[in-house]
């Protein structure tokens, strides 16, 4: 009787969370269908062809070099905002802190637009440089770093606020500077949520294409190149290097995954 | 030593207004008020991590007031213990040497020593998420000390802690006060707390200090009703008139030691009320019937709360007396019963 009135509620519940199941399937579906289709669709011959593509070869190269080199530099400069944006309160925070997120509501080709009037030919750095920064790594950098900024300053924002503010002013009384207590204190407990926004925002930099296409047509990273290929051949043709691209991007997110999950559950008195 | 003159501040709701304080050398100082009346802001205000609105700090008649925390080397253990979760128990307390750029031998050394003096040497290893509230407390409380800071503030140390721990470490508090000589400014919310471990207690209520003095003078000496409330005395009884050292409480006669003209408030020691089955006949001059109303165990005396009558008055005067077991048996009442009482116009504390 007992496990007739359990499996009555059961029996509910299950209708309820069936419904909702069936509603979240419908957005893996849109997910997954496609990258799992792509990918069976590919013969291993023609991915094989693709990745001893000397073009393609390079172009992979550069892609993720100029998503690194957008990483680090922004990590240099984004890490101590993120520290101020966590720690402090100050007239404009909110402000400030809407102006990081702007990258993700402007679209990407107008932001790459945006972008050719403070580093082309005719802008003050153009005219700085000698020369503009469009059709070079550098511009192809910057574009990557504009729509790839606010992953890697939230998370890092994110991953300062989880810090206790009490163990840094313990920290103070101790003796330690401020400076002191930033690097032995408060960026050791964050790291952990830095480092998977810095890959998160290097995955995002590869997968760029918008704001890139815009900035430097040619050298030609990989996103580029699945379009143009596309658009001169056709999709077979599209598909091999579009797949490679692909399993690199889940290369690097299956990383990030490994990283920011919380270290396995350790029982006090271990 | 230290010697805070009139801090004010303000943060959100808290309006805190000229604190002063003067700390004398090696005492152990405990500040007593209930939480929410910025305890924690005025400990600190003190280490430098908060700045008063106004007033200023000083420390040897030296104004430190703007110094940074980190020159101040007045080390905060905190409730929570704030251990440094990446670190083991030996790093942590080896923290503050390193900031402070001591030598690698005071950096093995101290800790060592550290470590011994609070019974925690086979923890030295671990980090501070397997340890015990106890155990994590003595190792911030052993990484506070390493820095041989020239005052020790504490902010409720420890009230997270089970009895048995709490009672263990008032005790190593108060060695480590006696016998490293280290000043102490303790802030908690437990009369029991204070009275057991403190030289001088300050009390804090509404975000003011109302009385500074020291722990029997507290006790038996409260400076106004709301000390005498908080520090939970009983039988503290508004006064309707005062003539004389007659006061009327309740409709009440009570003769009272030392009334004078702006007496308010009474507090009648309930461990210096007599109890008897029988009307007293002695030297008492406060004597009274009475019926019980309840009681309560509270180790190691009982409190009885008993009415007192006056023939013509609506609402009768409720008095608790602590009596001991022996005489509690003794009495044998029951709810209900006759009872008398008696005591001494010096059982009775005018405000």
């Amino acid at each position: 009787m007992t496990t007739k009135a359990s499996l009555g509620v059961l029996g509910r519940r299950h209708w309820f969370e069936l419904a909702f199941a069936l509603l979240g399937s419908l957005v893996l579906l849109l997910v997954l269908a496609p990258l799992i289709r792509i990918t069976l669709a590919t013969p291993v011959g023609d991915l094989h062809d693709a990745a001893v593509d000397a073009e393609v070869l390079r172009s992979i190269a550069l892609t993720v070099y100029a998503a690194f080199l957008a990483t680090a530099f922004s990590a240099i400069a984004g890490i101590p905002l993120a520290y101020l944006l966590a720690r402090k309160r100050f007239i404009g925070r909110t402000l400030l802190l809407a102006v990081i997120d702007l990258p993700i509501v402007v679209p990407h080709s107008a932001a790459g637009i945006a972008l050719l009037t403070v580093i082309g030919r005719r802008s003050l750095i153009g005219r700085l440089f000698g020369h503009t920064l469009a059709g070079t790594v550098t511009g192809i950098s910057v574009a990557m770093a504009f729509v790839s900024l606010p992953l890697l300053v939230n998370s890092a924002r994110e991953a300062f606020v989880a810090v206790p503010p009490r163990l840094e002013k313990a920290a103070r009384t101790l003796g330690a500077s401020p400076a002191r207590v930033f690097f032995t204190v408060s960026l050791p407990l964050a790291w952990r949520g830095i480092v998977s926004g810095m890959i998160l925002m290097w995955a995002r930099g590869i997968s760029e294409f918008g704001a890139v296409v815009i900035i430097a047509y040619h050298p030609m990273v990989t996103p580029v190149m699945v379009f143009q290929r596309f658009n001169d051949f056709g999709l077979v043709a599209a598909r091999s290097v579009a797949v490679l691209l692909i399993l690199i991007c889940v290369a690097l997110f299956v990383v990030l995954r490994a990283l920011s999950r919380p270290k396995s559950e350790e029982s006090p008195n271990a | 030593m230290l010697e805070l003159c009139g801090i004010s501040k303000r943060l959100g709701s808290l309006d805190m207004a000229d604190i002063s304080l003067k700390l004398e050398d090696s005492e152990y100082f405990v500040l007593l008020g209930p939480s929410g009346v910025g305890k924690t802001v005025l400990i600190e205000i003190i280490a430098g991590l908060i700045r008063p609105s106004a007033g200023r700090i000083l420390w040897c008649d030296q104004d430190i007031t703007f110094h940074q925390p980190e020159t101040r080397r007045f080390a905060v253990v905190y409730q929570d213990y704030a251990l440094f979760p990446h670190l083991t128990a030996a790093q942590n307390i080896a923290y503050g040497l390193r900031a402070n750029g001591a030598t690698r031998y005071a950096e093995t050394n101290r800790p060592a020593a550290l470590a011994q003096m609070l019974e925690i040497e086979h923890l030295m290893g671990r980090l501070p998420a397997t340890l015990s509230g106890g155990e994590q407390q003595r190792v911030a409380l052993a990484r506070a000390l390493a820095i041989q800071p020239r005052l020790l503030l504490l902010d409720e140390p420890l009230s997270a802690l089970d009895t048995g721990s709490r009672a263990r470490l008032q005790k190593e508090l108060k060695r480590i006060n006696r016998e490293l000589g280290t000043a102490i400014f303790h802030v908690t919310h437990d009369p029991e707390e204070a009275m057991a471990v403190g030289d001088r207690i300050g009390v804090m209520l509404n975000s003011r200090i109302r009385q500074v003095a020291s722990v029997e003078e507290t006790f038996h000496n409260p400076s106004d009703p709301d000390v005498a409330r908080f520090l939970g005395m009983m039988n503290v009884l508004p006064v309707a008139t005062v003539s004389g050292h007659m006061c009327t409480v309740h409709g009440v006669e009570v003769h009272a030691g030392a009334t004078h003209s702006s007496t308010s408030h009474i507090w009648i020691r309930p461990e210096e009320i007599r109890m008897s089955s029988k009307p007293f006949t002695g030297p008492s001059i406060n004597r009274f019937e009475c019926r019980v109303i309840d009681w309560n165990h509270r180790d190691p005396l009982v409190a009885v709360r008993v009415a007192v009558a006056e023939p013509g008055v609506s609402k009768p005067l409720d008095l608790t007396c602590l009596v001991t077991h022996a005489s509690f048996q003794e009495l044998g009442i029951g709810a209900g019963s006759r009872a008398y009482l008696a005591f001494r116009k010096s059982a009775v504390h005018c405000f």
